[in-house]
């Protein structure tokens, strides 16, 4: 089967992120997202993120241009403050031209 | 005093605190699940709005506006003695003091729905229209001692996105929502949907109060982080904005019972509302002091002590004046 190479942006966030994230995601050309609940335990302590709600997970598939810019803006903006973790994985996807 | 003081202790929603705390202390697996919790607080939150619009359909618009005035002046108040306090005799920074303010500025509707059960099991019936006032305190608060943090820190985010955040968030929605649907049905309508909601309501609080002293129970160990500074304020700051709300209450015109509850709100720190603002607004102020302040200090503090002593700061108020 044909697949397209392509990244995979993986950003793990306190939930009370997760609105402006996804929201910075698609400004950057994400044309969608997958979020999913998540729960665990880093440098800054299992209690930072701890609002109701616990962490985020959000995955986007982007070009390597795109996810540049995510990773990029990421660390502009939350690292300081928030318990964030961020990371992109080379993936093949099946129909990946609908996302590049 | 001392009475009073037993009553509060033995009563059900205390006392399902306390297992709660217990439940934790001996290390046991067991907590509401997080969508029962969300159900509970639905419903409390909702037959509370209900109640009271129905109360308020009947009430004299004249008997409001003092309360009401007075509300908003706790609520305009009240956040900035908690900056004060915090920055200049707790030395926090700007952020951190103007995030526990924020808390402190607002109301937790779970200490308010204590408050009137409380006060109501004395024989001291509050006013139908207090749910009313409760909507009137929770937002400026919050506004108030976010604008204060953003203002000297800088950065944060625009004010609208907090003012929507607060204003649709599921406490308002439920409660002010309530509020029109039980003054749209009247006393009418309230009869057909009232064994559900007046029925089920002290039993879904114990349950609520139960999780609640679980949560507060886990936020335990961070009190050795925070240090006595906010311990101290976690218990004096309410006995303070708590006599405040009294004083006011009374001069005011409500009832004993009236101005305990009003007491009880200004007293009260939020924890539902306030901490997802302060975490977006003011993104450099530590989460563990606020929460912890709140949920494990005062929050415990004013259901088991505080309530009991606003209302005999409000029976003497009362009687002296």
């Amino acid at each position: 089967m044909q697949t397209v190479s392509l990244k995979l942006v993986t950003v793990v966030a306190e939930a009370v992120l997760a609105e402006s994230l996804i929201d910075t995601l698609k400004r950057l050309g994400a044309s969608g997202y997958t979020l999913t609940e998540a729960r665990g335990e880093g440098s800054r302590g299992r209690r930072v993120g701890e609002l109701p709600g616990d962490n985020v997970r959000v995955e986007v598939l982007v070009s390597p241009t795109v996810a540049a810019q995510i990773l990029e803006r990421v660390n502009a903006t939350l690292f300081s403050n928030y318990a964030v973790v961020a990371w992109t994985s080379d993936v093949q996807v099946v129909r990946g031209e609908k996302y590049a | 005093m001392t009475e009073v003081l037993r009553t509060n202790l033995l009563s059900p929603i205390v006392l399902a605190f306390a297992l709660g705390v217990l439940t934790r202390l001996v290390r046991s697996e067991f907590q509401l699940p997080k969508d029962v919790y969300s159900a509970l607080s639905i419903y409390l939150l909702f037959a509370l709005g209900l109640k009271g619009g129905v109360e308020l359909s009947h009430a004299s618009y004249a008997a409001i506006v003092g309360p009401a005035f007075v509300t908003v002046l706790l609520g305009c108040l009240t956040p900035v003695t908690s900056y004060l306090v915090l920055r200049h005799l707790g030395r926090f920074d700007d952020a951190d003091a103007a995030a526990i303010a924020a808390h402190y500025g607002s109301v937790s509707a779970v200490t308010f729905i204590a408050a009137q059960t409380f006060v109501t099991s004395m024989g001291a019936e509050p006013e139908g229209f207090m749910p009313t006032l409760l909507t009137l305190l929770e937002s400026p608060g919050i506004h108030i001692a976010l604008a204060i943090g953003v203002l000297k820190v800088g950065g944060g985010r625009p004010v609208r996105e907090t003012l929507h955040e607060i204003l649709t968030a599921r406490t308002m929605v439920l409660l002010v929502g309530g509020l029109v649907v039980g003054f749209l049905m009247g006393e009418k309508g309230w009869h057909a949907v009232s064994p559900f909601f007046d029925g089920g309501f002290k039993g879904a609080l114990t349950i609520f109060l139960l999780e609640m002293g679980i949560v507060a129970a886990d936020r335990l160990g961070d009190l050795r982080k925070v240090g006595l500074f906010l311990l101290g304020f976690g218990i004096g700051m309410p006995l303070v904005h708590g006599a405040l709300g009294a004083a006011f209450g009374i001069l005011s015109g409500l009832s004993v019972g009236g101005a305990t509850v009003l007491a009880a709100m200004a007293a009260s720190a939020s924890y539902i509302a306030a901490p997802p603002a302060a975490r977006m607004s003011l993104p450099t102020a530590n989460p563990t002091y606020y929460l912890t302040a709140s949920l494990a200090i005062t929050f415990p503090f004013n259901v088991v002590v505080g309530i009991p002593v606003y209302y005999q700061i409000a029976r003497a108020l009362h009687g002296g004046g």
